[in-house]
Formats: C-alpha cells, structure tokens, sequence
C-alpha cells in the first residue's frame, strides 16, 4: 500500500505570535517550528498501518528550504521518503497551495493521501478537500478512526450530529482529526536513519496571488476585567454584574 | 437587479439551523453592498416549510434542490446540486457557516467555479466591489486581513456566533426554485451508521454559553460540579488541553489551538490557568468569567470578571444562584 502524507511547517502551539515589521507576516525570532499536529496525526496513523499491514509512507511538504527539518522529523518517526516542494517565499493561499501538491501528487502511485484537518497557522481547513478535488479521488474529512483491509477503508467521521461511520473505495484522501492516532516520539535509531533517507526536491511555483495578503494585526486587544472577589461570598456580585452589566444570563 | 450573493443555509433535524440566520443576515448586508439581490440556497430532503422561512429571513429567491437522497450531508452529494444553484445564480460572493459542512462544502465549490476563498471570517467588507475580509489565524493569536483577489467570485465562510443574525419578517415571501436533482449518483462515501453523541448538546462553536474546565478540577470524577452548572446556565461543556491529554474529557470538548476556536456570549473558565494557546481558542468569546485559586493566572489578564477562590466552594455556589434565578 502506498501512502502519502502532506504536512507543513508550521509555529508550534506554544509560540507567542508577534507581527512582523511588514504588517503582513510574523516575526519569527523566537518562534519554534514544527510539523502542523493534525498532519502529525495522519502521519501517525500512516506509520501505525505500515506496521500493522505493510505500507511505504511518503510525506510531502510544500514548504520553505528551512522545512527540511520537518522532513527529517517525518523521516525519522518513520516515514520511508519526501518530497519536498521547496518554496522560496511568497503568500499562497489554499487553492495554491492544493494546486502545487496534487500536481505533485498525481504523478506517483497512492492508495491514500492524507492530510490533518487544518494547519494551525492559516486555519483553512481547505487543502485537504480541494487537493481531492483536484485528483478526482473521495474525501473524508474529520477522521478520528482509519482502517483499511481489502482495498475498501472504514472510517469514523466526526460530525456535528454523531460520528459517521463511513466506507470508501481507495484510492481515497482524508484529513485527520484529533483522536486518529497520538504521535509517536522519534527514537535515536530513527533519527540516524532519517539521515540516509532519500528527499526529492522540486521547485514550487510560482505564486500566483489568487487571494491578496492586505495585513496582519495582532488580536483586538482584552483587557483585564475586574476582580469580582474572593471564594464563594463573590458568587452574589458575579451573578449580578452577569445580569445588569454584561447582560449575558 | 442581479443576484450578487447566494447563502447556503444548513439544516438539522427538519429546522434551519442557527447559523442560516446569520448567513442570511450577513449576505443580506454584503449583497446591498454590492448593489444586487440576494439568493438563499437550501439542500436537503422535505424543505418546502424551510424554504418559506428562509424567504423570511430576507431571501429574494430561494434555490432548492430536495430529495430524499439529500436528508444527510455527503461532499459528492451535496456539491452537485451546489454547483447547479451557483450556476444559475452567478453570484460575487457565496456565503456559508464556517460548520463542519460549511468547511467541506466551501473549498470544494471554490476550485471548479475557479473562485477565491475566504475561510471562517469575522468581518467582510466591500469597498468598490471588492470583497475584504478579517480571518483570525494562528488561532487567533493574530488577525489577517485578505483581499478575495481577482477572481470573479470569492467563496466566504463566516465563523458561527459572530455575525448578526436576520430577523424573521413575518409574511415575507420570494419565489422558490427547484434545482433539478435526479437522486444520489456518484456517491463514493457511503455512510454506513451514524454512532449517536454521547450528549444531545449543540456542538460547542455554535453554544451561546459554554462551562469550562481545567487542572483545577482535580480528575474526572469532580466533573458532576461542572455539569450542574451547565444544565443551571443552558450551557456546553468544554476543556483545557491538559485535561484531554491527561484522558479526563474527550477530545471533542477541547477549547485551544489544537481543539475548537469558540466565541460564545459567556465563557465560565473553571481550574484553568490560561496557556497561550488555550486563550487564542477563546480570547473571541463576548465576556470571559474565571475562577481560578491563583490570582496571578494569566486567565484573569483577559477575563472580564473573576472570582480568586477554590472552584469546588464557588462553582456550586454559583449554580445555586442561578437555579434560583430561573425559577
């Protein structure tokens, strides 16, 4: 089984975001990198079926030359290969971003392509299912159970009125939710493998500007409320400021 | 006057659901923005009554394709029929709810209809006909303004409890079209069952109030205190990352960069500190209430009101006054 799983480089969850000098991009002094944790999950998920029934785990990224780090982490969790799109810069926004993986995508043998559910820097939720769009294969979006024998794959999407349980014939694309699979840490004989590991690297293209980047800002600022008081005797204060002042119960 | 927006409404359970107001709301001020009528487009099975309620709610034409192979959401299934009522209304600007079928239908409609795309938005602005948007990213740690560039037709997502709802004009009414639909074909993902919630509660992006907890809380076993006060206010559940990790909550209920953005009108944090990436999951919410025993929290930096003080003695506390506030 060939599997394929798109991850981008992303700021870790733990990073404070501060806006560039540009106003259009963050500063990135500071900021620490890492594999965006729903495309983590997939490739979690796609690591776990190599070991359960055989599979060779391919990870594309389309990314800055930088994002090799990334690879490596893949590569060295267990990931057999990369691709590696090398993006020298520019604002793409999803449908770009889509265009230049599946292009990538539809040359190459594959069972599966799976993507998390969002990056957690543009928030889109959008590569994954324009991606399949584009390769003309089904989608399952929000997948918290992955199982594949016989060619067909049992799913569990999570919906807004229960978790679906979905069968699709592959080949088949899917993004990950959290709760398909727990990353697992890189071991040492991991990383030094990942060393020898073959990453194939193409040139990204060109931006093309579909969407236009105007700015970025930080958050409407909040400011600090007030301290209604101390222990249960405030609960009388709090319910009436509820009431009266923001008038929300 | 031709038609400049086209809303699609969702529903659930025979109803509009409380995000078709706000996308009516929403596509009604961008359509007189942009100086054309709007169209509402309603997909599903038995429609003829939420056909006549979104023309109340400001729809000068709704488009409806009906089936009974439409009474459940599937991509394949659904994208058809929205492709054909795209194409009969040629609009400037397509609107949905950022939901979970709002994120699948959106990107899939914008690539064929070679369309920009705008996702889970919290203001739109047209300025000479083109359409500006602010997009919370990283989280909302930052906000971005994006243009929805050169392309005909621009895709937009608006993040639920945001936007300002339409209002039901009684007696209102437009005429309604059928979008034709011969029944499911070409559908590759076959929904096998559907494994019932383990509550019947609104999804937590679209709760009004939601009851949080945190480390504060001490283990699963405390969380009955939580849920009184749930049931007192009409509120959802949710949680910090550490307690899902920790394997307390499910992950369905995580607030934070990695589980839900959420901008209800009240925001009760219980036990919880306020990690950065928690707070980029909430920061939106109308007004923030903590109790926390740790006055230098950094939850209490963006909370309006709180209460320093153990959530054990306050909570229930809490839950009684408002019981009694409701009878």
């Amino acid at each position: 089984m060939e599997i394929l799983v798109c991850i981008k480089r992303v700021p870790d969850s733990a990073a404070k975001i501060k806006v560039g000098a540009d106003s259009l991009s963050i500063d990135p002094s500071g900021v620490e990198y890492v594999i965006s944790p729903y495309d983590e999950m997939a490739l979690e998920r796609a690591l776990q079926l190599k070991d359960e029934q055989g599979a060779t785990v391919t990870v594309v990224c389309l990314g800055v030359p930088a994002a090799q780090k990334e690879i490596r982490q893949a590569l060295a969790m267990g990931a057999d290969k990369a691709i590696h799109i090398k993006d020298e810069g520019g604002s793409r926004g999803p449908l770009e971003i889509a265009q230049a993986l599946s292009d990538v995508i539809r040359e190459r043998p594959y069972d599966m392509v799976l993507f998390g559910r969002q990056s957690i820097d543009a928030d889109n939720s959008a590569v994954g299912v324009i991606a399949a769009g584009l390769l003309d294969v089904p989608i399952v979006t929000l997948v918290t159970k992955l199982d594949v024998a016989d060619g067909v794959a049992t799913v569990h999407r999570e919906a807004e009125a229960g978790t679906e349980v979905i069968e699709v014939k592959l080949p088949a694309a899917f993004t990950a939710q959290r709760g398909l699979a727990e990353p697992r840490y890189a071991s040492i004989k991991g990383i030094m493998m990942a060393k020898k590991k073959p990453i194939e690297e193409l040139p990204a293209p060109e931006p093309r500007g579909t969407l236009k980047f105007e700015g970025l800002e930080p958050p409407a600022a909040r400011t600090a409320g007030k301290i209604v008081g101390e222990g249960a005797k405030a609960v009388p204060e709090l319910v009436r400021l509820l009431r009266q002042e923001a008038k929300v119960i | 006057m031709s038609f400049a927006v086209c809303a699609i409404l969702e529903t659930a359970d025979g109803k509009l659901k409380k995000s078709a107001a706000e996308v009516m709301g929403e596509g009604r001020r961008v359509a007189n923005a942009l100086g054309g009528n709007l169209d509402a487009m309603l997909i599903g099975s038995d429609t003829t009554a939420l056909a006549e309620e979104a023309a109340t709610l400001g729809a000068d034409r709704v488009l409806v394709a009906d089936h009974a192979d439409l009474a459940s959401f599937t991509l394949d299934g659904y994208l058809k029929p929205c492709l054909k009522g795209i194409a009969a209304s040629t609009p400037k600007v397509v609107i949905l709810a950022a939901s979970v079928t709002g994120k699948d239908l959106a990107p899939a409609i914008a690539a064929p209809t070679s369309s920009g795309l705008l996702t889970d938005v919290t203001a739109i602005e047209v300025v000479d006909g083109a359409v500006t948007a602010k997009k919370p990213v990283y989280a909302g740690k930052a906000t971005a303004t994006i243009g929805g560039g050169s392309a005909d037709c621009v895709v937009v997502t608006i993040r639920p409890n945001v936007f300002e709802p339409a209002a039901a004009e009684a007696g209102r009414t437009a005429p309604i079209e059928a979008l034709e639909y011969a029944g499911a074909d070409g559908i590759r993902t076959i929904v096998k069952e559907v494994l019932a919630k383990a509550s019947e509660k609104l999804d937590l992006t679209e709760a009004d109030i939601i009851v949080s907890g945190g480390r504060g809380m001490k283990g699963p076993e405390n969380w009955p205190v939580l849920e009184k006060l749930a049931d007192a206010v009409g509120g959802v559940l949710g949680a910090s990352r550490a307690v899902v990790d920790a394997g307390w909550r499910e992950h369905e209920e995580q607030v934070g960069q990695t589980g839900k953005t959420v901008s209800p009108k009240l925001y009760i944090a219980c036990g919880i500190s306020g990690a950065i990436q928690h707070l980029a999951g909430m920061r939106t919410s109308k007004c923030i209430v903590a109790i926390n025993t740790d006055a230098e929290a950094p939850i209490f930096k963006i909370a309006d009101y709180g209460i320093v003080g153990d959530l054990f003695e306050v909570v229930p506390v809490l839950t009684e006054e408002l019981v009694k506030l409701r009878s």
